[in-house]
């Protein structure tokens, strides 16, 4: 996988270096930019690199187009889950309310990200949001805030670590390696809740169509903010509770929340992950096949005028023995 | 036309109630978007500021992606309860109308009828049986929450929930044992813990089998 990343990726570059190029020139341009100086009185080296790339790039449409069906297959089981998963978050938010605007000043600002590249936007756009996220809620309101930070997934964690420094509490990567699971989310909740916070915020891309995806954030409050909340807004009053005291169902409440956010953040960015690379490689593998094209055009040029040269060489050389 | 007579005048006779619930809805819509909306004026503030790109879309938001609530324009008592049963890997029932639910809270079973008042409750390991009619659909929980919400709505979150009839008894009863052989060997509180909730959630399934 990592081999085919890395040609992917070098196809990416020579494939820009080609459109930039026109398609005459390209053989030259291509022997003279290797640096590959055929010997004196050798005519058909030009024409061998060009096979040798046009090979190269038949490979490299093959792996990208066989990328595109692995991301495809896995896509509609991705997809299952995160619609199934519709629906284990929504007594709590209808309960417990979304607020993303909340004003606290512990915050914690966690961003779904993929494990894997070579999947379009996903990354850099939750990564956006999530530097916005920080500025937007330091705005809010008048009081100090502290910020501090978690990341689930590699790439996240490349985008953005430089920039978090020590407010980077924790970081967990390749989660989605065997498939999301409620535990797996529950484990990571857990983790989460050892970070002292009042409001955490997950970032994640919401898996729209194979197409697109839509940055979505979930605010999850801590206990201590819910009774707080419950207090001055009385959105549990008519609610009847069996324990004589709320708090320790609010805390219940509010790690099944974090939980259930992470569960379903995770699903969906995957989800999305997978729609992004599917239409990532699906272009990467028509540019290849352009490629080609151009290539096998370019040799078979290059191949008649070799073989008009000869025969010219020929004919010349018969007619000056004529005369 | 006639036949619809008692409905439109139903219909007319309702028409005020429900006016007053859409706007206690809306009331309450607008008490929890006031967040989104704060998040949005500081979101568009601190672009203006050049705090970040200026082409970047706010981003949306969990209450965005709610599902409409269906609406009740009955006054008084539903004949019915809407019910919503979740796991985090499926949607067993999704606004189903059933006739009563009887769910196994922390301190003690309690069945919801129509008209039930609104109450949240932790769910402890045991079955949950739902009735329509004459037919009742029984499953065994392992742990979640219930909420009971005023108009006759209630919602069920199980972490993990199976038909009553796809538990097998043999299995059952082998793990039971393995779980008592554990906590016997525990060695730290951890492992005294989870051998504690196996034992629990075990028992509970021999119990709902009736053994």
């Amino acid at each position: 996988m990592r081999r085919a990343a890395s040609i992917a990726r070098q196809m990416r570059v020579s494939a820009s270096v080609q459109n930039t190029l026109p398609t005459e020139n390209f053989a030259l341009q291509g022997v003279a930019e290797e640096g590959f100086l055929a010997p004196f009185g050798v005519r058909h080296a030009s024409r061998q690199i060009l096979q040798q790339r046009m090979k190269s790039v038949k490979n490299i449409s093959k792996i990208t187009a066989a990328m595109k069906m692995v991301a495809a297959s896995r896509l509609r089981g991705a997809q299952a889950k995160a619609e199934a998963a519709q629906g284990i978050w929504q007594p709590m938010t209808k309960l417990l309310g979304d607020t993303p605007g909340v004003d606290v000043p512990n915050n914690l600002t966690v961003c779904v990200s993929s494990d894997r590249g070579l999947c379009g936007g996903v990354n850099t756009n939750a990564a956006k949001q999530f530097r916005a996220i920080n500025s937007v809620v330091s705005s809010l309101g008048e009081g100090e805030k502290e910020f501090k930070f978690a990341i689930i997934g590699d790439k996240g964690n490349a985008l953005l670590k430089k920039e978090l420094g020590d407010g980077l509490k924790t970081l967990v990567v390749d989660a989605t390696k065997s498939g999301v699971t409620f535990s797996g989310a529950s484990l990571i909740a857990d983790e989460l809740l050892k970070i002292d916070t009042d409001a955490t915020r997950v970032v994640f891309n919401k898996f729209k169509s194979a197409i697109s995806f839509i940055p979505t954030m979930s605010t999850t409050l801590s206990a201590e903010v819910l009774e707080k909340r419950a207090e001055a807004e009385g959105f549990m009053n008519e609610y009847e509770i069996e324990e004589e005291d709320r708090a320790p169902l609010l805390t219940d409440l509010a790690e099944f929340q974090l939980a259930t956010n992470l569960y379903v953040g995770m699903l969906e960015n995957y989800a999305s992950e997978l729609g992004s690379r599917m239409s990532a490689m699906d272009s990467s593998t028509k540019n290849a096949g352009e490629m080609l094209d151009k290539l096998t055009l370019t040799y078979n040029r290059s191949r008649q005028a070799a073989i008009t040269t000869e025969l010219i060489e020929i004919i010349s050389g018969a007619a000056a023995l004529e005369g | 036309m006639l036949r619809q007579a008692s409905r439109m005048l139903v219909q007319r006779a309702t028409a005020g109630a429900t006016r007053q619930i859409t706007v206690g809805a809306a009331l309450r819509e607008e008490a929890t978007t006031d967040h989104a909306k704060t998040y949005l004026d500081a979101f568009e503030k601190a672009q203006g500021e050049g705090a970040f790109q200026a082409n970047l879309v706010p981003p949306a938001f969990m209450k965005d992606w709610m599902k409409k609530a269906p609406e009740t324009t009955t006054t008084g008592i539903a004949d019915k309860l809407t019910f919503n049963f979740y796991m985090p890997h499926g949607v067993e029932m999704n606004n189903a109308e059933v006739d009563m639910v009887l769910v196994p809270g922390k301190d003690g079973d309690f069945g919801i009828l129509p008209g039930h008042v609104p109450t949240v409750s932790q769910l402890r390991p045991g079955v949950i049986s739902v009735t329509t009619g004459s037919e009742t659909s029984k499953y065994f929980v392992s742990s979640g929450f219930a909420f009971v919400h005023a108009n006759s709505q209630a919602e069920v979150c199980a972490v993990e929930a199976v038909p009553l009839d796809q538990l097998d008894g043999e299995a059952v009863k082998a793990s039971l044992n393995e779980y008592n052989t554990a906590l016997v060997n525990a060695k730290d509180d951890y492992e005294k813990a989870a051998a504690q909730i196996g034992i629990e959630v075990t028992s509970a399934m021999s119990s709902a089998l009736g053994n």
